[in-house]
């Protein structure tokens, strides 16, 4: 059996978790078994994710699971998935993911596989593409154990709908003494679109000259309804937070759509954006090495193309 | 009441409590390196790529260096790999690890290296053992959490910020969107961020003492991993780009609604 693990924001799904629920569905039904979705800690109406393709859901709120911890979320999913006899679980890449997937697998001797771009192939055997190299090139990984962990790249899979929701089991087991790290502080910037999850993201690099003029980068990102980030040196020298900048050093970003403003485009840069489906450049200087990676471009000063850009985007929203 | 003599004696032990930290070298490509593959796309092409410490573990190692100078203690690093690591292995060296290990396998994967690291780890007594957040070849992100698991250790995974305090480590880690403050007692696994430390550059001193510092070879404990890389591709190439022009920029919104149907 398929399981997996749907990370949760408070008492709500993240985009990630649908997505996650998506792909281990049509994984379930290609190795013609059943999709079972882990929550752990309270959620509202976990049962819900039988609409992205849960089969079932098993919601596992033992004391110790309210915060995340490393440890006791591991206990957690493993003991959700030895109850559902799961040989295969899926989870996100999100930072939380990162935690669980191997640590996961190393309690079960699963072959492990991160960065995962697409469904496994079964043809021969069990093989799974990733991204490597730093977003620069791909590879094809062969699973040669019984069990398996894949943790796939957020937004490399779309989202599906089905009818109705899922039956939902619940667990108990108190892990609390599991715990071996006290959170003291979160410190994260609310009302804001996760940058890992948009689907569209402005980007501004250091041809914007200084902090003071992310205003119209912005504006531009609310009209879109997209995330905003940044080149490494604009988070250096904090015109950003850091929590912005994508690159080999920074996220790795795969949005629809990606907007860089003022960026050169240099090989770290591309590595956390390269992925993205539809790039736009906007740079003053014609050489700049990201117009050869991008699909439209702008030759033109930022302080002048913007500003169009988002009368453009107001006309069409009136 | 405790008296100034006391009181000074405690802060001492607690100064004084000298760590032991394990740091995880791995070699990777220059991060300038272009891509290409050979036989058949099966192996990565080698030939004229320059191999450097992966820049993370440059930052645990940085990392761990000072904790120590702060705290007492030592750091030993440890690379899984065969003799063609030696290089970057005598590089943290020359930064100021005092000794170093070297597990002469070809490992596979990170399952792999984790588990030799932790069969030469697990009896060492080590307080601390730092690794990078991922390898930027294989980017697995897999070798620290996996260590914390087989050792039964805490894990402070992507962490900007690592201090020893009163015995406990005190760190700040990545999350979605955000940041973390957590606590932990020793052991502990952490992997290295961007911005916990500036990297050391090795000096002359550093350079020369290296070469007498001990390497040590020792043989490998697991058969083999449980995946293989069966092939390897590049990206499809872009098309060329679609120019605007900046007097009509507006159109760039217009054709990503109508070309792409993306606004
Ligand atoms: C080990 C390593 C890791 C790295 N990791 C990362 C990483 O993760 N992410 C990352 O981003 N970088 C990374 N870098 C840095 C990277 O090499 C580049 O230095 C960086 O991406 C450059 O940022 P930039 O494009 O904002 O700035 P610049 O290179 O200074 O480019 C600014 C651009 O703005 C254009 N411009 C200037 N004025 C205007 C204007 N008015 N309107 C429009 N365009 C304008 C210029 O033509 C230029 O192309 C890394 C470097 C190393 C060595
Ligand atoms: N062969 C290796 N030998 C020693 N440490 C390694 C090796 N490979 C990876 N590591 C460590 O594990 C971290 C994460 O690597 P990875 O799991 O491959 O992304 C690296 O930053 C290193 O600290």
């Amino acid at each position: 059996m398929v399981l997996v693990f749907a990370e949760r924001e408070g008492n709500s799904f993240k985009k990630s978790a649908y997505e996650a629920v998506s792909y281990g569905r049509d994984l379930a039904e290609s190795l013609g078994t059943t999709c079972v979705a882990a929550v752990i800690g309270r959620v509202e109406n976990a049962g819900q994710l039988g609409r992205y393709g849960a089969h079932a859901v098993v919601e596992h709120t033992g004391a110790g699971t309210d915060v995340f911890e490393p440890a006791v979320y591991t206990a957690a999913l493993d003991e959700i998935a030895k109850s559902q006899n799961c040989d295969v679980v899926v989870l996100s890449g999100s930072y939380t993911g990162k935690i669980l997937a191997p640590k996961l697998a190393a309690r079960n001797k699963a072959a492990l596989v991160t960065g995962v771009v697409e469904l496994p192939d079964m043809s021969s055997g069990f093989t799974v593409r990733k991204s490597c190299y730093s977003n620069k090139a791909f590879t094809t990984v062969q699973l040669n154990a019984p069990n398996k962990v894949l943790s796939i790249i957020p937004n490399s899979y779309s989202i599906k709908e089905f009818p109705g929701e899922a039956t939902l089991t619940q667990l108990s087991t108190d892990l609390s003494g599991s715990s071996m790290t006290q959170s003291l502080e979160i410190d994260k910037q609310a009302g804001k679109v996760p940058l890992t999850e948009a689907e569209v993201v402005v980007s501004g690099g250091r041809g914007l000259k200084g902090p003071e003029n992310w205003g119209m980068i912005e504006e531009m990102a609310e009209l879109l309804g997209a995330a905003t980030a940044c080149s490494k040196p604009v988070s250096d020298m904090e015109w950003r937070p850091h929590s912005e900048h994508v690159g080999q050093t920074g996220i790795t970003i795969k949005p629809n759509l990606y907007i860089a403003i003022g960026i050169s485009g240099a090989i770290q840069h591309l590595a956390g954006v390269g992925g993205s489906k539809v790039i736009c450049v906007i740079n003053t200087d014609p050489e700049a090495p990201f117009f050869k990676a991008a699909d439209y471009g702008i030759v033109g000063d930022a302080f002048d193309v913007v500003p169009k850009l988002i009368n453009r985007l107001k006309e069409i929203n009136a | 009441m405790r008296s100034k003599f006391s009181y000074f004696c405690t802060t001492l032990t607690e100064k004084k409590r000298d760590m032991k930290i394990l740091v995880c070298v791995s070699a990777v490509p220059d991060t300038t390196t272009k891509i290409t593959f050979t036989e058949n796309n099966t192996k990565f092409n080698s030939s004229g790529v320059q191999f450097i410490i992966n820049p993370y573990d440059e930052l645990a190692l940085t990392r761990a260096l000072e904790l120590t100078e702060q705290q007492g203690g030592e750091v030993h690093i440890i690379t899984v790999g065969d003799a063609s690591v030696e290089p970057i292995m005598r590089k943290a060296l020359a930064i100021g690890a005092a000794s170093a290990i070297r597990v002469d396998a070809q490992a596979n994967d990170g399952m792999e290296v984790a588990m030799e690291i932790a069969a030469y780890a697990g009896d060492k007594g080590y307080d601390l053992i730092m690794a990078g957040r991922e390898s930027i070849d294989f980017n697995g992100g897999q070798v620290g959490p996996i260590l914390s698991e087989l050792l039964g250790y805490a894990l402070v995974n992507i962490a900007t910020k690592v201090d020893i305090e009163n015995g406990r480590v005190l760190a700040t880690r990545d999350i979605d969107g955000g940041r973390e403050k957590v606590s932990c007692t020793m052991p502990c696994v952490v992997t290295a961020q961007k911005d916990l430390c500036e990297p050391r550059i090795p000096n002359m001193r550093g350079i020369m003492q290296a070469r007498t510092k001990p390497l040590q070879v020792i043989p490998a404990t697991v058969s083999s991993g449980s995946t293989a890389y069966a092939s390897f591709e590049l990206p499809e190439a872009k098309g060329a780009v679609k120019l605007i022009d900046a007097a009509e920029a507006g159109k760039l919104i217009d054709l990503l609604r109508e070309e792409k149907k993306l606004i």
